[in-house]
């Protein structure tokens, strides 16, 4: 059964980070291009941890975790810059 | 003298068992040797960052702040099933509202706690906390009562947080 | 593997994907910035929840032990995600973005 569901959950995730590529691409403001970047972190861990699965190898955690970390870190020096126009004060 | 020691020793026990906890986790292994080498991190890590923490947040009921945070769990789930239902149905019919919100709380900890559950919860994002510390701006997806949202925000999760955080009885 | 759990490491699985994608339509399709942080903030997070779960179950299930350090992902999302949905809000506050016009209340000046 997991032969079937996992390709077509791939396609699903796929399809969510078209739509949020779509809105880095056209967000009109700076916050919206930093949101769709977050979002689009977010969806990769989730791809990754899915893309685990599907090879059965759970060195992909370690990937997943310091994405995670990484792209938190990105997020808020990104908006501090927006916020302060410095990151480091 | 005994609390001396320990205060002295191992300045806060809940970080220390935390940190050993997330080892545990991270090794994904539960031999002696994690338990030993966790138990260390847990006990010097708190030692050396001593002097960064300006005050050490004090809980007064540990095990009522868990059964929030498996309340908070469950309303987290519900918060995405009624969002979800709500960004794919008709965008025309949402009424997003900005609401402040008074908030009693005075520990750094328990603001932050209560901002961040107001945002991973129904439909309301904590957009802003003004600078006398005593208003939580938020912003709503889909509002039908200002009133309702302030009463649910305050009965629902600054009240236990005031239980947890506060000495008072009440 | 047990098919009992197989179908719900499938289930958890699919959920954890449709999740994902209303975060994603949300980002693509809601009228204005505020609203538009509301997608990413929840419902991306509970994707990437059930794609946990998922793996938790999967990995727990193939002989090698129970397998929890997945667990360590969904902690930190939660943590950071309200942190970087304020800090967004925030940014975008001052920024005075425009608002839908059909936003009750007003914020207050930076």
């Amino acid at each position: 059964m997991l032969a079937y569901v996992i390709p077509l959950c791939l396609a699903i995730m796929t399809l969510a980070l078209i739509l949020t590529l779509l809105r880095l691409i056209k967000g009109p403001d700076l916050p919206d291009r930093i949101l769709a970047l977050d979002t689009l972190y977010i969806n990769a861990i989730a791809l990754i941890v899915l893309f685990g699965i599907w090879l059965g190898s759970e060195l992909y955690f370690e990937a997943a975790l310091l994405i995670a970390v990484m792209g938190f870190v990105g997020t808020v020096a990104v908006a501090k810059y927006l916020l302060r126009g410095d990151i480091i004060e | 003298m005994m609390t001396l020691f320990a205060n002295r020793w191992l300045p806060q026990p809940l970080l220390s068992l935390c940190l050993l906890f997330i080892w545990l986790l991270l090794m994904n292994d539960l031999g002696f040797g994690h338990w030993l080498l966790g138990g260390l991190l847990g006990w010097v890590i708190p030692l050396l960052t001593q002097l960064f923490w300006e005050r050490t947040p004090r809980l007064y009921k540990p095990l009522k702040l868990c059964l929030f945070f498996l309340r908070i769990l469950g309303d987290i789930v519900f918060a995405n099933l009624q969002v979800a239902k709500l960004i794919v149905g008709s965008s025309s019919k949402l009424r997003p509202a900005f609401v402040e919100v008074p908030v009693e709380l005075e520990d750094d900890l328990a603001l932050t706690m209560l901002a961040s559950i107001v945002s991973l919860t129904p439909g309301t994002v904590s957009a802003d906390l003004s600078d006398d510390r005593k208003t939580l701006l938020v912003h709503g997806l889909d509002v039908a009562d200002e009133e309702a949202l302030i009463r649910e925000i305050k009965q629902r999760y600054e009240a236990p947080l005031k239980e947890v955080f506060t000495c008072s009885p009440t | 593997m047990n098919p009992w759990i197989e179908g719900l490491v499938a289930i958890s699985l699919l959920l954890g994907s449709l999740f994902a994608l209303i975060g994603a339509l949300g980002l693509y399709k809601l009228p204005d910035f505020y609203m538009r942080l509301h997608g990413p903030t929840k419902a991306t997070t509970l994707g990437v929840g059930g794609m946990v779960v998922a793996s938790m179950l999967y990995f727990s299930n193939q002989g090698n032990g129970l397998s929890l350090h997945e667990l360590l992902i969904t902690l930190f999302l939660f943590i950071t995600a309200p942190v970087s949905a304020h800090m967004l809000a925030k940014a975008a506050l001052q920024q005075k973005l425009r608002l839908s016009d059909k936003t009750r209340g007003r914020p207050w000046e930076q």
